[in-house]
């Protein structure tokens, strides 16, 4: 297949970036997204050129480091499909692919394709866990719990932390994402002593990073590479509503 | 150099109790005092320095990933063993220790398998506390499986994401003692080197991956989890950031590096499907429970899959392994993939392929049982390869999954460098020459939560710590030096050929030589052969970019020259080994129909290596293994 690519190039964090054209000739199309673009970071590193930069890691799906949009869409066009794991059998030859990094104010980029996530760890830091110290839990068996509530639990757990949802989000909310944690917890007795506390501390902090206000347009759900539902979102703002009265 | 592995005395179900006991304590209050620094924040690494964190400890962690949680324990799949014996099939602590010293062919220490076996119980308890969604059945318990071969069900996971949700419990409970302010964390931090000082590790220096920014990092204690090197193969399932720099500085700087050729070729992969390959995709072993495998009894038969009638398959390991068949342990199933099509006898374009076929099992339980079991793996499948398993047999391959090898520790999880802990996949202590399915989790838990916030105590109780060392002392500045000189000397060589090229060049070689069979001559050619590699990438890489910004193809460069170098110890070590065990198959030693035959006389014992410069054979140091619980016996899974 041959390719047009017009790929977002931006030196570091404080430089202006710009769209620049490149173009493949030989792609595969058994080929992934990222393997094209290491054909073209080789192309570029034997002109002398500096390789186009873009997380990744595992390759596989579940890492949640990939993160571009393509064709305007986070992660590109299949659905529940990171970039790493989508193929150019997807694509049609001598297309024009335009590749850019998942844009949002609190993911201010690092270089091209590469943009700065730690906004979601201090999330997660507010009051993503359950406080247990190592060594004082009991038997695991103990308290048994639903196989619906466990299995519902793992659907939220199932996040990869991408952020595919705030960069889809035209709020840049990053709604999905907290709700799915505080819903994984919610949902489980593990959770439910500091379930109020959390919910409070998470979305406090949300809102502190920056990230937009949710106006129900559920982009994000179906830009979500791990299919995480909407539902959690409201779940969260009932809970966060409860936890606010009852304080 | 004599070995001491500080294995305690005693009748083995005790002695980890007894040894605990017998350690010096810190007092609580004086805990602060001591500040560790972890390398590497995946589930070895993030579970030590959360619990070291809760213990009280100043702790700092680091990861060149831009998130702890993307270390790549998060990829895998099946799940965690535990002998809890909840489905009262027979598990016990003494049936997973046997088990895993067995399926390791008797190349690993009781004394720490034993340990691991007793710990496993905690850690599921551990994590459920944590919020981990493990499946459960209907009552509400936690539901098992059966695993790579093991004969009981003693597996717990969640879904094909048990280790992803097993990283997320213990980046959770880092994220509690960052909050805390117990835990600083690194991210986007490269280890390259390890600073000893009056021999005692007592820092690392780190690139910061953004400003590419050398910085020295001062601590009482380091501590390696930093995963294995089997993207020395180029290929494999790792992750692409995966590499042995930081265990391989810490074995140029006098830790020993023990076992290095016991590597793990997992039979359940997707095949190469061209020259762009850059990674290989592990599709979950569970999928050996229903799944039959098969190649065409005939060389050059080309019919699709559907067209062969039975009569002119293979189903090889139903064959030759009656009992286990098609979930015979990973190193047999592999080796057996690799003779049918060394065989010619291998599917797809490649001919590196056998097929993994469903039909028989969506005849019996109907394809929506199937889907219910693999559903994500099958899709998983399809986006990957474009063909529906549903229809057409999965086309699997073995590729390079998992290292047993690693530095040299002792019972305390301690190299032979005061002070220089390694734990999880970077050490090689538990798995001998070949890990079963589901270890690898309990395996970096095990020492994270349960072992090395022990020992850590012990070792600060015995070593007073010279509190005057700061980064500005030389050996710190060397160090910083040296890795500056390094990287300036990479950027400036300004050849042809690119990172990339070199790994592949190099991968290619370990794969074919230091691979699934190995023998002397070929081990002597790679033995000559990659120091020739090593000379051109260090007279014509070309790394483009500067050394003060974010530059991929440098990060690239510096992994690559380390695995140049360590492949080579690698080699050693599989020649000097003459016998086959686990993962290490010598062809010379084989029983006629291609079974592994040990030589427990001359290599009942660890191989650990001293560095002694590059391209220059490293000196050989034995452990002996002593086996007075399981008695040493062939292995046979017929
Ligand atoms: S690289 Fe890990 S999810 Fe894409």
């Amino acid at each position: 297949m041959k390719l047009t690519l017009n790929i977002w190039r931006q030196k570091d964090k404080n430089s202006k970036g710009q769209f620049e054209n490149y173009n493949l000739n030989e792609v595969s199309p058994d080929m992934s997204f990222l393997e094209m673009l290491d054909v073209l970071n080789e192309d570029l590193l034997h002109k002398g050129d500096e390789p186009v930069a873009f997380d990744h890691d595992c390759r596989e799906g579940i890492c949640g480091a990939c993160s571009m949009t393509i064709n305007g869409r986070p992660h590109g066009p299949e659905k529940q499909t990171t970039t790493c794991q989508l193929h150019m059998r997807k694509f049609n030859d001598g297309e024009t692919i335009t590749i850019e990094p998942f844009r949002a104010k609190p993911f201010p980029v690092i270089r091209d394709l590469i943009v700065d996530r730690t906004s979601f760890d201090r999330i997660q830091q507010a009051g993503g866990f359950v406080s247990v110290n190592t060594g004082s839990s009991p038997d695991s068996n103990a308290v048994p719990i639903a196989k619906v509530a466990a299995d519902k639990a793992f659907d939220a757990a199932a996040c990869i932390g991408c952020g595919a949802c705030v960069a889809a989000c035209p709020n840049g909310a990053a709604m999905l994402f907290t709700s799915a944690k505080i819903g994984q917890f919610a949902l489980l007795p593990q959770g439910q002593p500091e379930r109020k506390e959390r919910v409070i501390a998470m979305v406090k902090q949300m809102d502190s990073e920056g990230f937009g206000a949710c106006t129900n347009h559920y982009e994000c759900e179906a830009a979500c590479p791990k299919g995480i539902s909407v539902e959690f979102i409201a779940m969260m703002n009932r809970d966060f509503m409860k936890a606010s009265f009852s304080r | 150099m004599k070995l001491d592995s500080k294995i305690p005395s005693g009748p083995i179900a005790q002695s980890w109790d007894k040894y605990r006991f017998d350690m010096k304590l810190i007092n609580p209050a004086n805990k602060r005092k001591f500040k560790i620094l972890v390398v590497g924040t995946g589930l070895a690494g993030g579970a030590a320095a959360a619990t070291f964190g809760e213990l009280g400890y100043n702790v700092e962690t680091f990861t060149y990933n831009d998130s702890p949680r993307r270390a790549h324990s998060i990829a895998a799949q099946g799940g965690i063993n535990a002998a809890k014996n909840y489905q009262n099939d027979g598990d016990s602590i003494w049936r997973l220790f046997y088990d895993t010293v067995k399926g390791g062919d008797y190349r690993a220490r009781e004394a720490n398998v034993y340990r691991l076996a007793q710990v496993s119980a905690n850690i599921i308890d551990q994590c459920v506390a944590q919020g981990v969604p493990f499946a459960r059945e209907y009552g509400g318990t936690l539901a098992n499986r059966s695993f790579g071969g093991a004969q009981v069900s003693r597996t717990f996971y969640a879904r094909g994401q048990t280790g992803q949700q097993l990283l997320l419990g213990a980046y959770s409970a880092l994220n509690r003692q960052i909050a805390a302010g117990k835990v600083k964390s690194h991210t986007r931090k490269e280890m390259l080197d390890v600073v000893l000082v009056d021999g005692y590790a007592r820092g690392i220096v780190t690139r910061d991956l953004v400003t590419g920014k050398i910085e020295s990092h001062v601590g009482d204690a380091v501590v390696l989890a930093t995963g294995g090197y089997g993207n020395v193969f180029f290929l494999s399932t790792n992750a692409q950031a995966c590499n042995v720099t930081a265990t391989y500085r810490a074995y140029k700087k006098g830790a020993l590096f023990a076992n290095p050729c016991f590597t793990q070729i997992h039979p359940t992969c997707i095949p190469v499907s061209g020259d762009h390959q850059s990674k290989l995709t592990l599709m979950s072993e569970s999928l050996r429970n229903d799944g039959r495998i098969w190649v065409p009894k005939n060389k050059g038969d080309n019919r699709a899959p559907q067209d062969i009638p039975e009569q002119d398959r293979d189903y090889y390991l139903e064959r030759k392994y009656p009992s286990f068949g098609n979930l015979s342990p990973r190193d047999i199933s592999s080796r057996a993939a690799k003779q049918v099509c060394d065989e010619g006898r291998g599917v797809g374009s490649t001919g590196y392929g056998v097929y993994l076929d469903f039909a028989d099992a969506i005849g019996r339980l109907g394809k929506h049982a199937i889907e219910e079991r693999y559903g994500n793996l099958f899709e998983m499948y399809e986006r990957i390869t474009g063909e529906d398993p549903y229809t057409t047999p999965m086309r699997i391959y073995p590729a390079s999954h998992y290292t047993m090898g690693g530095l040299w520790v002792d019972y305390n999880l301690m190299s032979n460098v005061p002070g220089l802990h390694v734990i999880g996949e970077a050490n090689f202590s538990d798995h001998g020459a070949n890990r079963l399915g589901a270890s690898a989790l309990m395996q970096g838990l095990a020492d994270g939560y349960f072992v090395i916030p022990y020992t850590i105590g012990h070792f600060f109780a015995n070593n007073p710590v010279d509190k005057s060392v700061t980064t500005s002392h030389p050996e710190f500045q060397k160090a910083e030096q040296e890795a500056k000189e390094k990287i300036n000397l990479l950027l400036s060589i300004n050849g042809k050929r690119t990172p990339t090229s070199f790994h592949k060049e190099l991968g290619t070689l370990i794969w074919d030589k230091v691979g699934m069979a190995r023998n002397e001559a070929g081990l002597k050619e790679a033995i000559a052969r990659i120091p020739q590699i090593r000379e051109e990438f260090w007279a014509n890489l070309n790394v483009t970019g500067e050394p003060d910004s974010l530059n991929m193809a440098l990060e690239k460069a510096l992994r690559v020259a380390d695995f140049l170098e360590f492949a080579e110890v690698m080699a050693w070590d599989a020649l000097e080994r003459d016998e086959s065990c686990g993962g290490h198959f010598r062809e010379e030693h084989q029983t006629p129909d291609g079974e592994a035959v040990r030589n427990d006389e001359k290599f009942a014992h660890v191989a650990a290596w001293e560095y002694t410069g590059v391209g220059t054979k490293p000196n050989r140091h034995k452990e002996e293994l002593t086996f007075e619980n399981v008695p040493l016996s062939v292995r046979s899974y017929k």
